[in-house]
């Protein structure tokens, strides 16, 4: 099936920004299910309440790994309060929409940053 | 740089001597081969003289060719058509697990309808297990449909033995050879099918264009009402320039066959060897019997939507049968026919050669195809996975689960 993504997309996919691990992070989120042809891994390290550094991979299909290079754009920097809410929403509308039949990635995206920051959380405790 | 398209298997571009065929039909041959008048007779004509070359192409006569929209159609005139006009001999219909949604869907729209589908499993090499189709085949079997080669995988069915089995219990049998007519032989008596569906649009001809082979004496029910075109068996005005096409089509693959598919199979056999020399890559489907055209390989860690997008953007047109999308979750049914993994099937790649393919092609996307694997698996987390940790995703529920559906 033909999937008609905007130019933003294509350019997240073509050059993915934060690709890797970041080793001794202090949060890893890990969601997907390979079965379904989709894992995203996203890393954080934080320093002052604040993502300094954020990684992800992704195995997955064109949008999930667009949409986890953005989402590391738009965590980086950001105060872990303004990080969890990052949503789907915010994903898709950086990139200019998501075919409807692809809005459930930014899901996936939005869903790794969240569990890498509940990682962080509770590794804190 | 010019793109390479290599995805032949999906559709092929109208050859220019075929649309000159099909250009005097629009505006100047208009007539209705019904009509009585001299345009009517030359549309006619025109008609007739197409049927002539599509049946030649068979080995049937010309009273033996039914046109229809296309691939999609036949399979539906010839399953749905026969089921409805033998109901009262049986129920029962037996075909594949790896047949195009054209023949499975029709089959289980039948289920629906008070008819019974087995759906015979393949071997890792993608074969109709001969065994397992014998048994399939009882009492109640009015029809076999088994396509001559799949579009997925390539892989060319024994149709010879697999019609003797229909024949021993006195069962009919469809093929759906999309994707072999004009590609290699497909002599209907040879292949011992009576009913035998192909399409223009493989064949460097227009789209929604098509045939069905009615063996005579096979009987049909119409799906579509109206007038006495196609002796009753397909009512509407014929699509005589499309018709036209398709009967170029077939003449010049008829023409240019064997020179081609020898050809197609050199160029195939050296992106086999090339691509199967990156690591976690293996090919899908029968290494020989398999159509000329058709590479599909799987790479490990590597989702396959994705690797096409990232071919397209270096201007290579390939194919996957990996389906990501809320839409529909699984990967190809006929990779996990075969025995792939859910994740294995994520990971296909299908490169389909056509006349336009050159060894320079070839060459380029042995250069390309290797790095762009490369680049997906330092994105992906699959390679650095634990086993446990690959255990405990496989029991989360997915993204997609918030659709209402979950993955199996
Ligand atoms: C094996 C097979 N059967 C049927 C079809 C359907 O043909 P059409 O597109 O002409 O309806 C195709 C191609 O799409 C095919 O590959
Ligand atoms: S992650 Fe499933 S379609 Fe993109």
């Amino acid at each position: 099936m033909a999937v008609n993504y905007t130019k933003k997309v294509m350019e997240h996919l073509a050059n993915p920004r934060n690709v890797g691990e970041i080793p001794g992070a202090d949060g890893v989120g890990t969601v997907g299910n390979p079965v379904c042809g989709d894992v995203m891994s996203i890393y954080i390290k934080v320093g002052g309440g604040r993502i300094t550094d954020i990684k992800f991979k992704t195995y997955g299909c064109g949008a999930a790994i667009a949409t986890s290079s953005i989402i590391t754009e738009l965590a980086k920097g950001k105060t872990i309060e303004e990080a969890v809410k990052i949503s789907v929403n915010d994903v898709a509308g950086e990139l200019g929409g998501l075919p409807p039949v692809k809005m459930h990635c930014s899901n996936l995206a939005a869903d790794a940053l969240h569990a890498a920051i509940k990682d962080y959380q509770e590794r804190r405790k | 740089m010019g793109r390479i398209y290599l995805d032949h298997a999906a559709t092929t571009p109208v050859d220019p001597r075929v649309l000159e065929a099909m250009q005097p039909f629009f505006s100047e041959k208009f007539g209705n081969a019904s009509s009585l008048h001299s345009e009517g007779t030359e549309a006619a004509e025109a008609l007739e003289k197409s049927r002539e070359t599509v049946a030649g192409a068979l080995g049937a006569k010309p009273d033996e060719v039914v046109f229809t929209s296309g691939g999609s159609e036949s399979d539906n005139l010839a399953i749905k058509g026969f089921a409805y006009a033998n109901r009262k001999k049986g129920n029962r219909i037996v075909t594949s697990a790896i047949e195009h949604p054209a023949v499975l869907n029709t089959c289980r729209y039948l289920e629906k309808n008070g008819f019974r589908v087995t759906y015979v499993p393949v071997g890792r090499n993608g074969i109709v297990d001969l065994n397992a189709l014998e048994k399939a085949v009882t009492e109640e079997t009015i029809l076999v449909s088994i396509m001559h080669a799949n579009n997925e995988i390539g892989t060319i069915q024994p149709l010879g033995k697999i019609s003797e089995i229909a024949k021993r219990r006195g069962v009919a049998l469809h093929t759906d050879a999309v994707q072999t007519f004009g590609k290699i032989e497909t002599d209907a008596d040879k292949l011992g099918a009576d009913l035998l569906s192909l399409s223009g649009h493989k064949i460097y001809g227009p789209k929604g264009v098509g045939a069905l082979f009615v063996r005579k004496g096979t009987v049909l029910e119409p799906l579509i009402h109206g007038g006495e075109h196609e002796k009753g068996l397909r009512a509407g005005t014929e699509n005589v320039a499309g018709i036209a096409g398709l009967a170029e089509a077939t003449r010049i693959c008829a023409k240019e066959m064997n020179g081609e598919a020898a050809r197609e199979t050199r160029l195939r056999d050296r992106l086999l060897k090339g691509i199967l020399e990156t690591p976690g890559s293996w090919l899908n489907g029968h290494r020989t019997k398999r159509l000329p055209n058709n590479a599909n390989f799987s790479f490990r860690h590597v989702e396959g939507e994705s690797l096409v997008l990232y071919l397209d953007m270096k201007g290579i047109a390939a194919s996957t049968g990996s389906a990501c999308s809320s839409l529909k979750l699984e990967p190809s049914h006929v990779l996990r026919a075969i025995g792939l993994t859910p994740e294995e099937a994520h990971g296909s790649l299908r490169l389909t050669l056509g006349r336009a393919t050159t060894a320079k092609d070839i060459e380029t996307v042995l250069e390309i195809i290797p790095g762009e694997v490369e680049k997906l698996r330092k994105i992906s987390p699959m390679a650095g996975m634990s086993a446990l940790e690959k255990k405990r995703l496989e029991k989360q529920p997915h993204g997609h689960g918030r659709h209402g559906k979950a993955c199996d």
